[in-house]
C-alpha cells in the first residue's frame, strides 16, 4: 500500500467567537489508512471534520491537501423537506453523474433493492446506506463519515465495519470516521484519535485504550473498548449482564 | 386596448415563470420566511424613494438586494438562527419605513403597494421582467444539479465540489430581485404565496424534482393569467386575484396526493 499523504493538518486551531473549539491539532492522513476520531459530545469532532474537508478555514495553523484530492462524504443526515421528490437512483447519480451505478457496491450496501424507492420513504439505516453508496460511487481518495454508526444495530455495525474495510482495500482510499460510540472502534483502525478540543492521545486502538488521558476522559472500564479484539473476554466478564 | 393589455400579460407571465423556478427551491429549502422578510423591507425602499423624490421601484430593488446580501452574510457570522434573524430584519426595516413615511409630504396610495396594481405596469416593466426571466433561467440551467445537492445537504454539496457560498448568494440575490420586481403586480402582502403556492400544488403529482418544476411553471402561469383576467374584468385587486387562482389550483391538486 503506497503511503502518500493526502492531507496534513499542522497545529490547527479554530473557534466560534472567543470559544476555542479546536486547539493545536496536528494530523496527517495517508492513502489506505483508516482513522477513527473519538471524543465526548462537544469535543469538536464535527468541527475537525469540517476543517479537514475545507468547509472551515483554520484561525491559525495550516492545512495541506493533495492537489487532486477527491472527497467522499457521508453526513449524519440530509435535510430533505417532505415536498422534495427524489428517487434513490437519482440521489446516487446526483453525486457523480458521469459514472454508472456499479452493481458490486449496490449489492454490498444493499441499496440495489431500494433504487426506485423515494428518499423520503427510507428508514434511518437505509438512508445511511444510500448516503454511503453515493460517497463510494465517487471513488474518493478520502472517505469522511460523520457518525456512521448512529441508529445502526450491532449486527449492522459489524457489517458496516466489514464493508468499510472492503472499500478501503478496493479503492485504496483513506477513511476518516467519527464515532462517539466508544464501545465499538473498528478493529482495522490504524489510528484512533481521542479528541477533546486538543488531541488527548492517539495511536493504535490498544495504545489509546491504555492511555491515562483516555481513561481520565471517559472514565470507563478498559475492557469495553474495542470489543472486536476482545470478543471472548467480553463474553466471560459480562455473562451476568 | 391591446397595447395596454399586452405589457401586463407579458409581465405577469414572465413573473410567473421566474417565481416558479425559484419557488420550488424556496419550498424545498424551507425559505418562505425569507420572502416575507424581503417584502417587508420593500416598504423601506418605497419610503426612501418618496423622501428622495426618486423612482421608488429602483430603491425597492436596491434595498432588497442589500437585505439579501445582509442575510447571507449575517447568517454565516452570527449564532442567530435564520428564523430569528429574518424576523428581526423584517420588523426593524418595517418600523423604520413607517417612521420615514411620516416625513413624506405627498399622499402615498398604500393599497396598490400592498395588493399590487396592474394598471401601474408599463412596457418598461415587461422588458425588465423578461430580462429577469432570462437571467433566472440561465442560472437554473447552469446550477440545477448544484442546487439540488445543496438542498439535500450543503456540506455534502461542498465536499463534492459545489461552490456553495457562491451559488447560495446568487440564489438569494436573484430571489431578492424577483420579489422587489413583482411587488408592482402582486403587492407586498401576497408575494410569498406566488413563490410557494404553485410548487405546493405541483408536489402532489410529482415524482421527480423536474416534474415538480414543470408543474409549478404551469400552475404559476395559469394562476397569473387567470388572476390578471379576473382583476381586469371584475376590477379586483391584482395580487389577491392571482393568489386566489393559485389557491384554487392547490385545492384541485389535493386529491392527487401521493
Amino acid at each position: 500500500m503506497n503511503k502518500t499523504p493526502l492531507i496534513a493538518l499542522n497545529d490547527v486551531s479554530f473557534g466560534y467567537g472567543k470559544k476555542a473549539v479546536i486547539e493545536q491539532v496536528s494530523l496527517t492522513i495517508h492513502r489506505g489508512e483508516i482513522i477513527t476520531l473519538i471524543g465526548p459530545n462537544g469535543a469538536g469532532k464535527s468541527t475537525l471534520l469540517k476543517l479537514v474537508m475545507g468547509l472551515l478555514k483554520p484561525y491559525t495553523g495550516t492545512i495541506g491537501r493533495h492537489p487532486a484530492l477527491k472527497l467522499g462524504y457521508m453526513p449524519q443526515k440530509l435535510h430533505i423537506d417532505a415536498s422534495f421528490p427524489l428517487a434513490v437512483k437519482r440521489f446516487l447519480t446526483l453525486g457523480q453523474p458521469s459514472s454508472g451505478l456499479d452493481e458490486f457496491w449496490l449489492k454490498k450496501t444493499g441499496v440495489d433493492k431500494l433504487l426506485d424507492a423515494d428518499l423520503r420513504s427510507l428508514s434511518g439505516g437505509q438512508l445511511q446506506r444510500a448516503m454511503l453508496c453515493r460517497a463510494i460511487f465517487r471513488k474518493p481518495d478520502l472517505l469522511v463519515l460523520d457518525e456512521p454508526l448512529q441508529g445502526v444495530d450491532v449486527q449492522g455495525q459489524a457489517y458496516l465495519y466489514q464493508l468499510l474495510k472492503t472499500v478501503r482495500d478496493q479503492l485504496n482510499c483513506a477513511i476518516l470516521l467519527v464515532s462517539h460510540d466508544l464501545h465499538l472502534v473498528m478493529a482495522q483502525t490504524d489510528q484512533v484519535i481521542c479528541l477533546n478540543h486538543h488531541v488527548c492521545c492517539s495511536g493504535t486502538p490498544q495504545r489509546v485504550k491504555d492511555h491515562p488521558e483516555y481513561q481520565k476522559l471517559f472514565g470507563i472500564q478498559d475492557d469495553i473498548f474495542a470489543i472486536y479484539t476482545h470478543h471472548h473476554q467480553i463474553c466471560d466478564h459480562h455473562s451476568h449482564d | 386596448m391591446i397595447e395596454l393589455l399586452l405589457p401586463i400579460l407579458f409581465t405577469g407571465m414572465a413573473l410567473a415563470l421566474t417565481s416558479a423556478q425559484l419557488g420550488v427551491f424556496v419550498v424545498w429549502q424551507k425559505q418562505s420566511y425569507f420572502g416575507a422578510t424581503l417584502a417587508h423591507t420593500a416598504l423601506l425602499g418605497v419610503a426612501l424613494g418618496l423622501l428622495l423624490n426618486y423612482n421608488w421601484q429602483w430603491l425597492v430593488i436596491l434595498v432588497a438586494l442589500l437585505t439579501g446580501w445582509a442575510v447571507h452574510t449575517l447568517l454565516q457570522r452570527t449564532q442567530l438562527s435564520a428564523d430569528t434573524l429574518l424576523g428581526m430584519l423584517a420588523h426593524a426595516t418595517l418600523a423604520i419605513a413607517l417612521i420615514l413615511l411620516t416625513y413624506v409630504p405627498v399622499q402615498f396610495d398604500l393599497n396598490s403597494f400592498l395588493f399590487g396594481d396592474i394598471l401601474s405596469v408599463t412596457p418598461a416593466d415587461a422588458a425588465l421582467t423578461s430580462g429577469l426571466l432570462l437571467l433566472v433561467s440561465l442560472f437554473m440551467l447552469r446550477n440545477w444539479r448544484a442546487l439540488l445537492n445543496l438542498t439535500l445537504n450543503p456540506e455534502l454539496a461542498f465536499a463534492e465540489g459545489v461552490s456553495v457560498k457562491q451559488v447560495q448568494l446568487s440564489f438569494i440575490l436573484l430571489l431578492s430581485l424577483v420579489i422587489a420586481i413583482s411587488i408592482k403586480v402582486v403587492g407586498v402582502l401576497l408575494i410569498t404565496s406566488l413563490l410557494i403556492l404553485p410548487p405546493a400544488a405541483a408536489r402532489h403529482f410529482s415524482r421527480t424534482p423536474e416534474q415538480m418544476l414543470a408543474g409549478s411553471l404551469m400552475i404559476a402561469l395559469l394562476s397569473v393569467q387567470g388572476g390578471l383576467w379576473l382583476s381586469w374584468q371584475l376590477d379586483w385587486p391584482t395580487g389577491p386575484a392571482i393568489v386566489a387562482m393559485a389557491t384554487i389550483f392547490f385545492l384541485l391538486a389535493l386529491p392527487f396526493k401521493r
